[in-house]
This record gives structure tokens, sequence and C-alpha cells, in this order.
């Protein structure tokens, strides 16, 4: 077993893991953190994508020991409580109907967010290119696109959040 | 849209957001892996890695391992665990082999279950897995679907004697009198290749027992078929089961199922009395869970030089893997009253033959039977039109049923209640730039370009809401077609729907609430609806093949009429009036005549709670059930458009631009309908471009992870033009027609018809799905050598 201390979505806690564990299954399992899923195991679906130190990682490419003294930040926390504000990357999700059964949506959503951070005006390819880690099965990505160029533009804007 | 305009008054038609998106946007959701219980086991199934083979199993080593509680294989269960379901005999001779939920002497595919180990986690479960022994005494493997049926070739069981399940061939000669008339005869083969659904949630179960009863947690599209099933094969009693299908995340099909999974996680839970859970990966999912297609086409159709189409046959093998599923005869038969698909000729033949190989088993697959159906009849048009030197929409204008001819028995018996090919596939045309494409794609022609542009088309209709339930009996079908809902209308006028129609991602939050929002003039906002739990909806059958809003949607209305007939009766008694003099608008009962005597149904719904002033011997409730049995299918149709660029020089295809115009009749939620159809044309894309289930010749699965199966990414795709004309169903109350599989069956052949129309003038004629780059290159490397006279694009058409 092997001691880590992570922050996740802005909590600290130390706990004892074995070795391999997962960086998902810490997440998910240990830290309760139930919003990221796992939809695969060579690292090709990103359902299971967050922000490790601010980069966007699929969770399930990294154990948990390697997580060590990192800051994770998970879809719940991108809007901290239920009733607090929605990040314009979920927000524009829900406005133009960037999901459906929703598996792959806190993934595609942390991905979107990364990839706004780095790129905050993509064109269309260049958002089809930076989300292709990411697998959806449900929405033909077509609508997930438009979701991006919203958030884009509502970001744009000076928005940094919206009221839920 | 085109026809109609959007109801502006209602919430009815409207794009309204989706009420299910907030919980899942922000990760708050309940998938069943993310239930956690004190003293939960975990479930590891050892799969065979061999694809036929002798058995002998030995499990002591694996239960001293640690961290494992029990470890068990088929003996452990005996009889107990019953055998797997098939719900359709297709043909009176049909063969039925047992499969038992865990391999008892013999496996007969690369993935059956063998045993199952129960450990503290999940980690210590597959790690007790490498420590089963087992003694696979290697038996010959039948993979080549083909090869099966030939004399003298091994036997994928060999209790049955044949490798065939049942061969079924319509009655009469109808084709080969059309055929007599002819002067052209056409024949193409066609391979539906196996395909793999590969939901985004991979399946999950849990299992919670009580002193005497147990719930079922489960990833499945079914629960209330679920539930029946695992009673019948297990014997725990029905009422004894609750089965919950929590967040769902995608099915297309695969999770129509009672599986091996779920029946063990059932029996294991009930010997241990603690509460279980399974969770498969992805590779285990690619292997095990139902695949889809998988199909032999020939196909022959006959007609005139002016292209008046005659008849047409089909001759059909379907690989149906090594056990029957749920649905897995049928599949074929789905399909068999929809290659005449909209056209009109005198003569058809279905004829189909059905195999067992050692394959993971296939079943319903997005569309089943249906896409592969469309597939044949759309690509055998292009085909006509490119041989008779036609235009493809023009000779499908030739063919198909006109507007005013409906309703419409087909060649094969269906009744096509109401369409317009007409109007939608002009207004594809419109969107498209049919005609400029048409003359761009013949300036590269003649100049030789390099990159040649087809253009694919595809005029499409499919059956959805399998029903009515007699006609499933008299099909010999194991199930009804009926859907239920109930409505319950609280004391303060909030309404909750229960529906029987299982949703995993169709938005029936949403759609169910705009239906009862317009019906009862409810607030959107104050409609909850209630799904996928045995607990709070006890009956139902569940959702699959388009049937949600056509079956299920239809029910919720004809329960929200009762309860307005309810209603209207305590709005009669406290006005003081006739039921007769009340009209019912906008939520509220007004006196004919005098607008002032009106009552609200919150009114009565209150009034009928307290019940201290309600008519005589009324029963003191609004609340309403329905069942609702449909009187015939309904018929979606549309044109899709595609244009794609070819580059001759390295076989590499880019969809250009994608035009679908969509029939679906009157629509609830535009928002949603245009997602399914987004979806679903991605989806046949995949099986038009990406995605193939590949066997090696040992049986085993090649295409095992999602490095080796291809479902595409944003980066394959591209965004899509959609519109919609509307041609009411007029067979069910909503006028709504199911809009799930339209766009998986319609894009398809569309975009396969493009691929082939852009290498035709090398004397192309087929390019086997899916249409890699690889395969493009391929055929027109070898067309080159073969018609050396063609050499070039601008070479003429075959
Ligand atoms: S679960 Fe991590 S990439 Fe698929
Ligand atoms: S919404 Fe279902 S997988 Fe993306």
């Amino acid at each position: 077993m092997a001691k880590i201390t992570v922050k996740v979505d802005g909590v600290s806690r130390s706990d004892e893991v074995e070795p391999r564990l997962l960086l998902v299954h810490y997440l998910r399992d240990v830290r309760g953190r139930v919003g990221t899923v796992v939809g695969c195991d060579t690292s090709n679906c990103g359902a299971c994508t967050v922000l490790l130190d601010g980069q966007s990682v699929k969770s399930c490419s990294v154990l948990a020991v390697q997580a060590d003294g990192s800051d994770v930040l998970t879809i719940e926390g991108l809007a901290s409580t239920v009733d607090s504000e929605l990040h314009p990357v979920q927000e524009a999700f829900r406005e133009c109907h960037g999901l459906q059964c929703g598996y792959c949506t806190p993934g595609m959503i942390m991905a979107s967010v990364d990839l706004l951070n780095n790129n905050p005006n993509p064109s269309e390819q260049e958002i089809r290119e930076g989300i292709e880690g990411n697998l959806c099965r449900c929405t033909g990505y077509h609508n997930i696109v438009r979701a991006v160029q919203t958030a884009a533009a509502t970001m744009a804007n000076g928005s940094v959040g919206v009221t839920a | 849209m085109t026809t109609t305009e959007a109801k502006s008054d209602t919430v009815f038609g409207q794009p309204l957001r989706r009420k299910e998106d907030a919980h899942l946007i922000t990760g708050r959701t309940r998938w069943t892996d993310n239930i956690q219980l004190p003293g939960m086991l975990h479930l590891a199934f050892l799969r065979s890695p061999i694809a036929h083979a002798k058995i002998t199993v030995d499990t002591a080593a694996a239960a001293s391992y640690p961290g494992v509680v029990a470890v068990y294989s088929a003996a452990d269960f005996g009889a107990e665990m019953g055998f797997m379901a098939d719900a359709w005999t297709c043909h009176p001779d049909m063969k039925k082999p047992l499969n038992p939920p865990l391999a008892t002497d013999e496996v007969r595919y690369v993935g059956e279950p063998i045993a199952v180990v129960v450990a503290e986690s999940r980690y210590a479960a597959n790690d007790a897995l490498e420590a089963i022994s087992v003694d696979y005494d290697a038996l010959p493997a039948v993979i080549d679907v083909e090869a099966a049926l030939a004399d003298g070739t091994p036997l994928v069981h060999d209790a049955l004697g044949t490798n065939q399940c049942y061969h079924l061939l319509s009655p009469g000669d109808s084709y080969e009198a059309a055929k007599a008339k002819a002067d052209v005869v056409l024949k193409r083969r066609f391979r539906q290749q196996r395909l793999i659904p590969a939901a985004m949630e991979p399946r999950a179960v849990v299992v919670v027992p009580t002193v005497d009863d147990f719930t079922m947690y489960s990833s499945t599209q079914i629960p209330h078929v679920l539930r029946v099933l695992l009673a019948l094969i297990t014997g725990v009693s029905e009422s004894k089961m609750r089965v919950v299908a929590p967040d769902v995340g995608g099915g297309f099909g695969s999770k129509i199922a009672c599986s091996a999974e779920e029946i063990i996680s059932l029996l294991v839970a009930k010997r241990l009395a603690l509460p279980v859970k399974w969770n498969e990966s992805r590779s285990e999912s690619m292997q095990t869970v139902h695949h889809g297609r998988d199909q032999i086409q020939e196909i022959e159709i006959a007609a005139k030089s002016d292209g008046t189409l005659l008849g047409m046959k089909v001759d059909l093998i379907a690989d149906l893997g090594a056990y029957l599923r749920l649905f897995t005869a049928g599949v074929p038969l789905f399909g068999a009253a929809m290659f005449n698909a909209i056209y009109k000729m005198e003569g058809y033949q279905f004829n189909c033959q059905t195999v067992f190989t050692n394959k993971c088993p296939t079943d319903a697959y997005r569309g089943a039977g249906r896409p592969e159906a469309t597939f044949g009849a759309e690509r055998m048009m292009d085909e006509l039109a490119a041989h008779l030197g036609m235009d493809p929409l023009e000779l499908r204008e030739k063919n198909w049923i006109k507007h005013e001819e409906f309703p419409f028995t087909t060649i094969s018996g269906s009744v096509y209640d109401s369409g317009n090919y007409e109007a939608a596939t002009a207004r594809s045309k419109e969107l498209f730039g049919y005609d400029e494409l048409r003359a761009e794609q013949q300036r590269r022609r003649e100049s030789n370009d390099p990159v040649q542009l087809g253009i694919g088309v595809s005029t499409f209709t499919e059956a959805c809401g399998l029903a009515p339930s007699r006609a499933l009996g008299q099909l010999n079908v194991s199930a009804g077609g009926w859907e239920r809902a109930e409505i319950r209308v609280t004391i303060t006028g909030k309404i909750q729907v229960i529906t029987g129609s299982t949703p995993h991602g169709q938005g029936h939050l949403t759609a169910w609430s705009q239906l009862v929002s317009d019906k009862l003039g409810v607030p959107f906002e104050d409609i909850d609806v209630l799904a996928g739990d045995t607990a709070s909806s006890p009956q139902g059958l569940d959702t699959y093949g388009s049937r949600s809003l056509v079956v299920g949607g239809s029910a919720v209305v004809k329960a929200c009429d009762k309860v307005i007939a309810k209603a209207r009766r305590v709005a009669a008694h406290t006005l003081e009036c006739d039921e007769d003099d009340l009209e019912f608008a906008n939520g509220a009962f007004t006196v004919k005549g005098s607008p002032g005597s009106k009552m609200l149904i919150q009114e009565c719904a209150f009034a009928t709670h307290l019940a201290h002033n309600i008519p005589d011997g009324m029963e003191p409730s609004l609340n309403s059930t329905y069942t609702y049995d449909p009187i015939n299918l309904s018929y979606p149709h549309g044109t899709h458009l595609c244009a794609v660029e070819v580059d001759t020089e390295t076989g590499f295809s880019k969809i250009r631009k994608y035009v679908a115009v969509d029939d679906v009749g009157v629509v609830v939620n535009p928002l949603i309908v245009e997602g399914q159809v987004h979806g679903g044309i991605a989806q046949g894309i995949g099986q038009a471009m990406f995605e193939e289930g590949l066997y090696d010749e040992d049986g085993n699965l090649t295409t095992g992870t999602f490095v080796d199966y291809l479902i595409p990414s944003a980066a394959d795709l591209p965004s899509y033009i959609t519109d919609r004309t509307e041609t009411p169903s007029t067979d069910n109350p909503i006028g709504a027609k199911g809009v799930g599989e339209a766009g998986c069956i319609a894009s398809t052949p569309a975009v396969v018809n493009a691929i082939v129309d852009a290498v035709r003038p090398f004397g192309i004629t087929d390019i086997p799905m899916p249409c890699t780059p690889e395969r493009v290159w391929r055929a027109v490397s070898e067309a080159k050598k073969a018609h050396p006279h063609h050499g070039s694009a601008h070479g003429g058409a075959a």
C-alpha cells in the first residue's frame, strides 16, 4: 500500500492505496466522485477525462500514486454544487443538446474545457481534432461541436459562468 | 420544417432543453456501477479463450486466493441456473440449442462464460481468474457462414445435427412471373459485416438481496422484460424481484437481453445473501455483448428498360453466432417486409437461411433487420439507375408509392399508413444543391481529377413500434406490442407520469412532460416522469425498435384522456352543469356559453382528493392508467443525400456534405428528434466506412478493443444538414412515427452509394463495407488493371 495526498475538487485528503490502483478508480471508489466514468480499458474513449494540475488526462491511464501531491478537477468540481454556477461548457452542452445518454459527457466536457483553455477560439476542425480522443456513440458529435463553439463565444464575451 | 408550422401556443412541438440534462452535465449520475453497499462483493467471469472445445473446470485453487469468497462453475448451480431465453420461433422446424448461462461441458465462442469468481474487490476478483484451471479439448471451429452450410462441415451443436437454425422461403412465384416480363435483370451480392453496438457504458449489474426478495440494478434497456425472463429462467418469483434501470449509458439494442451475467449475479446474491456487483470491461463487452448485422445478401431485381421495377428476389444468409439470444433468429425477419422499401412491384421473393457459427451471438442492433434490408434496396436502386443511365432520384420517383396512394399495401403485405416521398426528396435536393453537385461531379470526371466526387441517394422507409400484439402472436413472437402508462395527479395538481417505456438517452422525461403538459394544460415544470423501475412502473415492454413515443407516448395520451374524463365529472358536478356542456382547453373546464363558469384541472384534483363533494359513487382519484396496443406499425421515411470526395490515388474518402430530410410524423421535441437523427447518421456512417467485427480462422475476435474496432470520432465525421417534412401517422393518437433508427438505416446506403458513385467510371459496381481507404484503393487499382481501357475516371460506366 502507498500513502498519497491528492486534492480533488478543492478538497485535500490522504489515503492508503494499492500501488496499481488507477486514478479513475481512486476518484470513484475512494473519493466518491462518481461523475467520472470508465468506458474502455485501452485509453481510447475519454469517458474518464479529468484535469490533473490543469491539464486534461485520461484518468484510466494514470495511477493514483502518480497523482500524489496533485490537484484534480472532476466534472463534479466544475460546478461545485448542484445549485452553483455551471461552467459555460456545461451550460452550452445543455443548450445545444450536446448529450443523449450522457455517459461520455463528463469526459467530453472536461476535454472541451481543456481545449478552450488552450485555444479560446477554435475552428470547427480544431474542435473536432481537439475532442478526437473522446468517443460518443449517441450524438454523432454534431451538437457537441456546436456546444463547444457556443461555449467559446460565451467565454469570449468575458463571462466565466452562467447561473444554472 | 416545411409542411406544418410548430405550434407556438403550447410546449408541444417546441425544442425545449431536456429536463434530464442537469444531473448528467454535473456528474450527479446514477450509473449502475456507482452503487456501493456495505459488504458488497464483486464478480468476475472466466471466459473461454477458445472458439470451440470440450471443457473440464477446476476452481479449487482460485477459491483460496486472497480476497476470494467463492468460485462457481456450472456444476455448482446445476438446474438452478436454467437456460438462456429466445423469444421468437421463426419457423416450425427451427432448431433451438440449449444455452446454459455458464458453459457445462462445451464452449462455443471466445468469450463464453465458464466460471465466476466472487471476491471482496474487483481487482481481487480479476486476479483470481487466472487460478481457475480449465482443460480445453479443442474441437473444429465453424467460422465461415457459407461453409457452415456445406455437407460434412463440423457442427457447432452436435445435438442439432445441422448448422442451420431454420430456412424460410416466402410462398408463391410472383417474382418468377415478374422476371419473365423484364428487360433487365440485375444481381448483386452484399455483405452486411458484423458490427459491435458498443454503447459507451459497459454493462453493469448490482443485485441486492433481502430476506426473500431481490433488487437488481442493471444497465439494461428492458427492466420489465428482464424481470419476467429472470423469473422464468431461475424460478425466482417475479413478485419477489424488483428490477431497476437507473441512468443507462446507451443501448442501441445491445442491452435488450437477459444476460448470463444477470442470471448468475442473481444466483450468487441469493446463495451468499450479500449484495453483488458485476461491471464488465470494454474488451469483455466487445467479445460477449451480442453483435449486430452479419448477413450475406444476394439480391436480384427485374425491371423494364424504362426503369419500371417489376420484382425483387432476396437470398439471405444470416450468421447467428453460437447461440440464440432474445431476437437472434428473428432479426433477419424484421427485414423481410422491408426489402421492397418504398417501391411498387409485382413480384417478391424472400429466401432466408440462418446459420450457427462459433462466434458471439448476434441480435438486434439499431434498426435490427431494417438497415440490412434498406441497404439492399437502396444499393440496388442505384445499381439499376447506373445500368440504365438514369438519374437515381428519377428512377426512385418512377417507382415509389405516390403520396396520394396511401394507405398502401406493399407487395410483402405491410400497410403503410401515410407518407410523402415527393416532399422529403424535393426538400433534400434543394438543401443539398443536387444539380450543382452533379455538375461538379461531371467536371471532375471530365478533367480526370484524382479526387472524384460521388453522390449517394437513400430514400428510405422503416417500420417502427413493433405491434399489434395479435400480429406478433400470429408470427410466434413471445411478446406483446403494447405499452402502459399511468398518470398520477397529486393533491396540488402536480403530475407524475409512469411509463413502461424505459429510456437510455432518448429524453422520455422531457418528451412525456411536453405531451402531458399539452394534453392536461399543466405547466411543463409541474410534470415528473418515473421510468425504468418495476417498483414504480409495474408493467411495461421497455424501449427498442423506436417504439417509445409511438406506442409508449400514445399510452400516455390515452391515460391523460381518462384523467380528463374523470375531472370532467367533478367539474360538471361542481359547476352544476351537464358534462356535455363543458369545454376543456388549456387546463380549464368552462361551461359552453358562459366563460366565467370555470374550473381548473388542478382544482378538480384538489376537490377529488378532499372527496367532500364529488359525484355519487365516484372513485375519489383522478389517477388513470392505460395500456395501449397499436393497430399497426408506423412507417417514417426520408431522403438522405451524401456527397463524398474520393481520392482515387489513396482511396481516402471524405464526406463533403450530408443532408437528411426525415419525415417522422408529428414531432414533440425537434431538438430531441434532430439529436436522434445525428447520432443515427453517425452510426450508419460507422458501418459504411469504419466498423467491422472480425474473427480470425480460429474464431478469435481480432477487433476486440477500441484500438482495433473503429467507432468514428468527431474528427472522422462532418456536420450534418437536417430538416423535416411532417406527414402525420394516421394510426396513433399522436401522429408520431418514430425516429431512433432512421438515421442509422438511411445513412449506410447513402454513403456507400456515394463512394461507389465516385469510382463507378472505373467500372466499379460495389465496394464491400466498411469502405476503408484500403478497400477503395484496392478496388480502383484492380479496376484499372482489369479495364485498362477505362484507365481514368472519365472512362464510362459499367
Ligand atoms: S476509460 Fe479512460 S479512456 Fe476509456
Ligand atoms: S451521449 Fe451517449 S455516449 Fe455520448
